[in-house]
């Protein structure tokens, strides 16, 4: 008897269980043989303590309500908790976004108030934003001028965004959800360094530019 | 073809009508033919600030309505031979009583026939600003030195933008040196290098310029007043000759003289 082609293999690893899902059958199928392994076989696997599960999809795209699918055959079972369902496959719309978002848009202009700047991904701009802008991305905010409106960096929530000027006298600056307004009120005159703004302990800190890359080493790999 | 210049500043009251006036005043005296517009409709001042208030019979919108030709609505004044017109706005209807399209085309037809057509805009930026900036060709940014009208100034700028201008230029009026050099008011430099536009003229305080306003007659017309001074030099920086700015500190005293002298401050 020739043995048939699993559609989902179902392997161990040390971070947990990795189901390897078939990507040349139908989405059905797959579903139909999920549902079978999850409900009948591998008992002994499959009851017990709870196990981190990553589902490797393979060339399959699947919608967000078919990955739904997936997770709501593998929740029939308490202990399988779904870590993350991988495809080697994204549409050209995500793959735009990822694109976007990974580069840095430059501006050469002063933003003036009642001015807005959104963008995906990282800003350069050369200039001043002046009181009353806003400027506001996904990623970091960098500004050769002087920032004295408001800027909002990570706006997705990316707690890990800064946002940094030549001079900096925000209006208000934010990073994901945190706001801060300028409270020490200093004068344009007392600076003469530049410095950047990130979180730390759910607060925003203004540091100096030489220390940004201790505080976020990671910026380093942005080429511009 | 002559060139259409639009006084605008966002905020009221920093001296937008005064400032059309005078250097409306200034290029007439310089030998151009001029002409102001006022097209703050339903709050018209400039006749007033000209002294011209008593010789209107017809206004812009009866232009653009068809009641009557465009000379007929201009009033000429008589202390420049021929040379400086108004063409007043109209004080009983408001902004939308005009299209932009409608200013545009008044504009052109005045171009033709003048060296400088001086647009005074209303405060705002609703339509009576669309009315104002679209038949111009560069425009003039008036702001004093305090936050709010600055902060107006740059929207306005803004705004001024996307108008494809040939030029914006600042003035900035109002200065009170002694103040400025306390540190009480925003400096001068300060105020240009935040709107990060070409400044063209510096105008300071002076009581010379109410003055004027109660007799009439625009405050470049006296060659004694420093604001007058300052309107004339702006009038010839248009003309593009280049005149340095303003010295706006008062003359020292003897003893300002001696403790220098001697390097007490």
């Amino acid at each position: 008897m020739t043995k048939i082609k699993q559609k989902v293999m179902i392997k161990g690893t040390k971070e947990g269980l990795v189901f390897h899902m078939d990507d040349t059958c139908s989405f059905d199928s797959l579903l139909q043989e999920l549902r079978e392994k999850v409900e009948n076989s591998h008992q002994r696997i499959l009851t017990g303590p709870t196990v981190g599960i990553t589902v490797k999809l393979g060339m399959r795209y699947v919608s967000e309500e078919q990955e739904q699918q997936i997770r709501d055959i593998l929740r029939m079972r308490g202990n399988l908790v779904v870590k993350a369902i991988e495809s080697d496959v994204i549409t050209k719309e995500e793959a735009l976004r990822d694109k976007l978002a990974s580069q840095v848009r430059i501006y050469t202009r002063t933003v003036r108030s009642g001015q807005v700047i959104r963008h995906e991904g990282d800003l350069l701009l050369i200039g001043d934003v002046n009181p009353g802008a806003l400027v506001m991305c996904t990623g970091n905010i960098f500004v050769l001028g002087s920032l004295r409106g408001t800027a909002h960096a990570g706006c997705n929530g990316n707690k890990e965004s800064v946002i940094a000027a030549f001079e900096m006298f925000p209006a208000q600056i934010r990073i994901a959800g945190i706001v801060n307004r300028n409270s020490d009120g200093r004068e344009p005159e007392e600076l003469t360094w530049m410095e950047f703004a990130y979180v730390a302990e759910e607060r925003l800190v203004i540091e100096k530019m030489n220390q940004l890359h201790k505080i976020r080493p990671e910026l380093g790999r942005f080429v511009i | 073809m002559g060139e259409a210049i639009v006084i605008t500043s966002g905020k009221g009251g920093v001296g937008k009508t005064t400032t059309t006036a005078n250097i409306g005043t200034a290029l007439a005296q310089l030998g151009k033919r001029v002409c102001l517009v006022d097209t703050d409709i339903g709050l018209r001042n400039l006749d007033l600030v000209m002294g011209l208030e008593n010789r209107i019979i017809f206004d812009l919108v009866d232009v653009v309505e068809g009641n009557c030709k465009l000379h007929q609505a201009m009033i000429k004044d008589k202390r420049f031979d021929d040379l400086l017109y108004l063409l007043p706005a109209a004080q009983t209807k408001d902004k939308s009583a005009v299209t932009p399209e409608q200013v545009k085309e008044l504009i052109d037809q005045l171009k033709a026939d003048f060296d400088y057509v001086l647009i005074d805009c209303p405060a705002g930026i609703e339509q009576g600003f669309r009315n104002a900036v679209i038949g111009a060709d560069k425009a003039i940014v008036v702001t004093t030195p305090e936050v709010s009208s600055i902060r107006d100034a740059d929207r306005v700028i803004g705004l001024l933008e996307r108008e494809n201008l040939e030029g914006t230029y600042l003035i900035v009026n109002r200065i009170r040196p002694h103040m400025t050099r306390t540190g009480d008011m925003i400096d001068v430099d300060d105020v240009v290098a935040m709107l990060s536009i070409d400044p063209i003229g510096y105008v300071p305080d002076d009581e010379e310029v109410i003055k004027h306003l109660n007799l009439k007659e625009p405050v470049a017309m006296n060659h004694e007043a420093k604001a007058g001074l300052a309107y004339r030099n702006i009038a010839r920086r248009i003309l593009g000759d280049s005149v340095p700015f303003l010295n706006m500190d008062e003359p020292e005293g003897f003893f300002k003289k001696v403790k220098r002298l001697f390097g007490i401050r």
